[in-house]
């Protein structure tokens, strides 16, 4: 800027929407601002939703393109679903990151670069031969050069900190100028950051005065000429908090230990994008929760087993490869009949995949991964903050049914936020658990753990419980005594019985809903964490006009009652998934319905763009 | 008027289930279940309260036949089931009864971590040196040389020693006995049982059918003297048909020598459960036939912080620091906004 008196005037903008990504190494700090500027939006009341997306090394080699963060949110004064299609406004901290990020970037976009990376070295590492800031190949964005590395020194050169240790605070620099361009109060992150550190005084400086040092920057510098409001969204009154989707299955738990009176037990082995679920149950010890890291995939689930016939309520927690290695163990659950959660949050496959990212390709290996006829319910949440209600019920199934239940969360949904309401306990259900109790001077040969109610559940008789002494296993079970038995017909029955149980549940789970008309031409049908992308695609086409509709499963296993009737009122089914086709193939064979599948996986959720382009192309054919 | 219920005097008949046994006629398994079965009603603990584990294999039929609670779960994994079942309910006596195919080759992993957790629960492992169930393969026990069906020209693989096993886990009480060694079996149980924390115990079983007489050597009246060493605490080891002969520590190795001609028992190895230290109950697992006498009887037994009583110690100290969870309070946490 030319001179500190010269403040030059600067409109402010209101915008309904606005999606900001932030871009850099793994190392520079993006998912820490991008999550201050969520949790600020979302007290001022914006609505929100988030798009944390890294790599899976913690620190690829500094500068790379394999090493480029990212962390995208949209926040809105309107109700929204995604963190949006298009980016508004990215900060691009290194070449790589510019690279990596650009083609998300809205033409004229605001692009904030820091410039005082890249020098020749930064740009090799990007693979630019020549520096973009120069070429002209950005001229069509607003591109914002800033030198942020040396501004930052500048600004915290008194703290009395090593050069290092003041270039780690850059991120709070470009959090500060965002903060500025949203007409941001700095106040929460602020008190966030004197918490955080409040043992290290000249960190809490530092990133303070790197904070207000952008800010600042926003406010005086004449290469920003505007800025925008966002006002706050009209959401249903009430208190709200973020939440995503890890903490959201986490508190969930607790509540459904907490609300039927048991201990909660959480067997796991670390595994992304899983393991934040144990992170936040380990702290939630004064619940009554206990957390075992197992040695393995196949002890987390087996611990949980073990939980499970002593009477704890027992969850197992992995992602698609430590479903993989748990499939003999959960057929164990099967055949003893006792209540267990399967939590899989979904990431890229097969084999390792791409750990970091999601997708929705381990529906098949839920219901079919197992040797043997071996049938499991599963539920699929719909949005980060459902998976704190979509947990409860798959306890529900699985302590009503003796079931093993799998939860099929996603990477999408584990790591992103929204706002979400938060529930009082008293409106929250209760799950009622009933073990037999003793039997006084009984004979133990006279109870039968395998005679079953008429929903074709046994009794959850636990040890310690005098006179039910019994014993289970995976050898098949003799109808009602519970003894092994090789009896062809028994065998035949069994299997047939394990496939009844699970089926009647379509007798206890609501209906399929439809949003928008209740017939027409064309319906949506989604599983798990592709709701917001498909329920604001198909408003979008309501809105222009168009007869879409949009009904979304969060029952795979069974299906509701209603759903082939809801499939029968269209002329066409349209079938968004994160996989080649898997609920449709389903779907086929189960309804002999002739969907379309609009198939996706790249790591990456859907686009809103995408199905709407997809709905069009299939109602002008 | 008494507080306290006594508890029903129980016999091993009443350990009995209904259910046929269908291992093999003259099975050492036979043996263990009888010794089991008088252990039981001796340990005071109500019949309800006992949870017999197992994974897949001959001896994973053992809960099928005691009429207490049991699981007989998949191949390799009891302890991981016993650790589950243990830290959720730390009352029960839980039993992990497995085999050398079980615990060694396919639940390597959990039998070592179960150990070092000192779960307090009785692992009792049925060493046949021999898959029997899948009829006559080599086991991870099995000797070099060993010829099987799958062996035609002899086992290649070095096999593993149990105990040496258990021990380098930092196991915290570790035992042999042999099947038809009745009393030494009963009171291997017993101890076992009466241990806190994990209790690892070797028993040498004959497979009848498909590798009979394997233990031959430590179970023959006319050898067993001269191979087998019996281990007493704070005893001088001393073995041989005429108590003649012991163990000395020439350096780091064990020798055998014998008593008389300068040498007296208080140059021997005498006996120690209770050191910390490994490396003596290490060094007796390490001797084995024909070079040794095997030792038999209780390696080490030490006292060691038990798992469930660490879980359950941080879950009250987290009540005491935080008060008992409040349900309201957990969902409110963090920061908040109201939407009017």
């Amino acid at each position: 800027m030319s001179s500190a008196d010269a403040l030059i005037e600067k409109s402010i903008t209101e915008r309904d929407s606005v999606t900001v990504r932030f871009a850099g190494d793994s190392g520079d700090g993006m998912q820490l601002i991008g999550t201050q500027f969520t949790n600020v939006a979302a007290i001022f009341g914006n609505d929100i939703s988030t798009l944390p997306d890294f790599p899976a090394e913690i620190r690829a080699p500094a500068g790379t393109l394999a090493g480029v963060s990212g962390y995208q949110i949209q926040f809105s004064s309107q109700e929204i679903f995604t963190p949006g299609d298009a980016v508004d406004a990215l900060v691009a901290m290194n070449p790589a990151a510019l690279k990596a990020n650009l083609s998300g970037l809205k033409k004229g976009g605001l692009l904030l670069v820091n410039e005082d990376a890249f020098a020749k070295g930064d740009l090799a590492k990007a693979t630019y031969d020549k520096n973009p800031l120069e070429t002209g190949e950005l001229s069509s964005y607003q591109l914002i050069r800033i030198p942020m590395t040396r501004l930052n020194r500048n600004a915290v050169e008194d703290v009395g900190i090593s050069l290092r240790e003041q270039d780690r605070c850059k991120n709070f620099f470009a959090l500060g100028i965002v903060f500025w361009l949203y007409n941001r109060s700095l106040e929460p992150t602020i008190n966030w950051v004197s918490e955080k550190f409040a043992k290290l005084p000249k960190v809490v400086d530092a990133n303070i005065s790197s904070l207000k040092a952008g800010y600042h920057f926003g406010e005086t510098t004449e290469l920003i000429t505007a800025n925008y409001r966002v006002p706050k969204a009209v959401l249903k009154a009430g208190k709200y908090r973020k939440i995503t989707g890890n903490e959201a299955t986490a508190l969930g738990m607790v509540a459904t230990a907490v609300l039927a009176d048991k201990d909660l037990l959480y067997a796991t082995y670390p595994i992304t994008p899983a393991s934040d679920i144990l992170h936040e149950l380990a702290r939630l010890k004064n619940f009554r929760v206990r957390t075992f890291q197992a040695e393995d995939e196949i002890a987390a689930v087996s611990a949980a087993i073990g939980g499970s016939f002593g009477g704890v309520l027992s969850v197992t927690g992995t992602s698609g490869p430590g479903v993989a290695l748990k499939a003999e163990a959960i057929g164990l659950a099967v055949m003893t009949e006792l209540p267990l959660v399967v939590i899989d949050v979904q990431r890229g496959g097969p084999s390792t995949g791409l750990p970091t990212k999601t997708e929705q390709s381990d529906l098949f290996q839920v219901l079919y991964g197992r040797n043997g006829e071996c049938p499991v319910a599963v539920l699929a949440p719909a949005t980060p903050g459902e998976c704190f209600y979509m947990i409860q019920e798959a306890f529900r199934l699985a302590v009503e049914y003796m079931t093993p239940v799998f939860f099929m969360s996603d990477g999408y949904l584990a790591n992103g936020a929204e706002p979400w309401l938060i529930p009082e306990m008293k409106d929250l259900p209760q799950l009622k658990i009933q073990h037999p109790g003793p039997v006084s001077n009984g004979d133990s040969t006279d109870f039968e753990p395998y005679q079953r109610n008429d929903q074709l559940r046994r009794p959850w008789a636990i040890p310690g419980t005098a006179g039910l002494e019994h014993r289970i296993g995976g050898l098949e079970k003799q109808d009602i005594t519970g003894n092994v038995s090789y009896d062809p017909e028994n065998h035949h029955q069994m299997c047939e019985i394990r496939a009844a149980k699970i089926a009647g549940i379509a007798n206890n789970i609501p209906d399929l809903e439809v949003e928008g008309p209740e017939e027409g031409d064309i319906l949506l049908l989604g599983w798990g964490g592709t709701y917001g992308a498909i329920a604001s695609a198909a408003r979008s086409l309501r809105e222009s006009g168009k007869k879409v509709s949009h009904a979304h499963l969060r029952y795979l296993n069974p299906m509701p009652k209603n759903t082939q009737s809801v499939l029968g009122r269209f002329r066409t089914v349209l079938i968004p998934e994160l996989n080649l086709g898997q609920l449709c193939k389903l779907i086929r064979s189960e309804f002999l319905v002739d969907p379309i599948g609009f198939n996706k996986v790249k790591g990456q959720p859907f686009l809103v763009s995408e199905i709407v382009e997809k709905v069009n192309e299939i109602l002008e054919s | 008027m008494t507080t306290t219920t006594a508890l029903p005097v129980l016999k091993p008949k009443d350990f009995a289930s209904d259910q046929d046994i269908r291992w093999c006629p003259r099975c050492g398994d036979y043996s263990i279940l009888a010794q089991m079965k008088k252990v039981l009603p001796t340990l005071e603990t109500p019949r309800e309260n006992f949870v017999f584990i197992s994974g897949i294999g001959c001896a994973a039929r053992f809960p099928y036949y005691v009429d207490v609670y049991g699981m007989h779960s998949i191949h390799g994994r009891a302890p991981a089931f016993a650790t589950g079942l243990k830290v959720s309910r730390p009352e029960l006596s839980v039993w992990v009864i497995s085999g050398d195919g079980d615990a060694l080759s396919i639940g390597g992993n959990h039998l070592i971590h179960a150990i070092r957790r000192n779960v307090d629960i009785n692992i009792i492992l049925f060493n046949n040196q021999i898959y029997g169930l899948t009829k006559g393969q080599y086991s991870p026990t099995s000797p070099v040389g060993k010829l099987t069906k799958s062996t035609p020209m002899g086992s290649v693989d070095t096999p593993l020693k149990p105990l040496s096993l258990a021990i380098s886990a930092e196991a915290t009480f570790v035992a042999r006995s042999i099947d038809v060694n009745i009393k030494h079996l009963e009171e291997t149980l017993t101890r076992a049982a009466k241990h806190r924390g994990t209790s690892f115990v070797e028993v040498y079983q004959d497979c009848n059918v498909f590798n009979h007489k394997a233990f031959d050597y430590a179970t023959d009246k006319t050898t067993k003297d001269d191979t087998t060493l019996s281990l007493e605490h704070g005893k001088p080891m001393i073995f041989g048909k005429d108590r003649d002969r012991g163990i000395r520590l020439q350096g780091l190795t064990p020798e055998i020598v014998s008593l008389g001609k300068g040498i007296s028992e208080d140059d021997l190895l005498f006996h120690d459960e209770h050191v910390e230290d490994p490396s003596l109950a290490f060094l007796l697992s390490r001797m084995t036939h024909p070079e040794y006498p095997e030792p038999i009887g209780v390696f080490r037994e030490i006292e060691k912080p038990v798992y469930e009583d660490a879980v359950d110690a941080q879950l009250a100290l987290s009540v005491e620091n935080k008060g008992a969870g409040d349900l309201d309070s957990l969902l409110n946490s963090g920061d908040t906004w109201v939407v009017q």
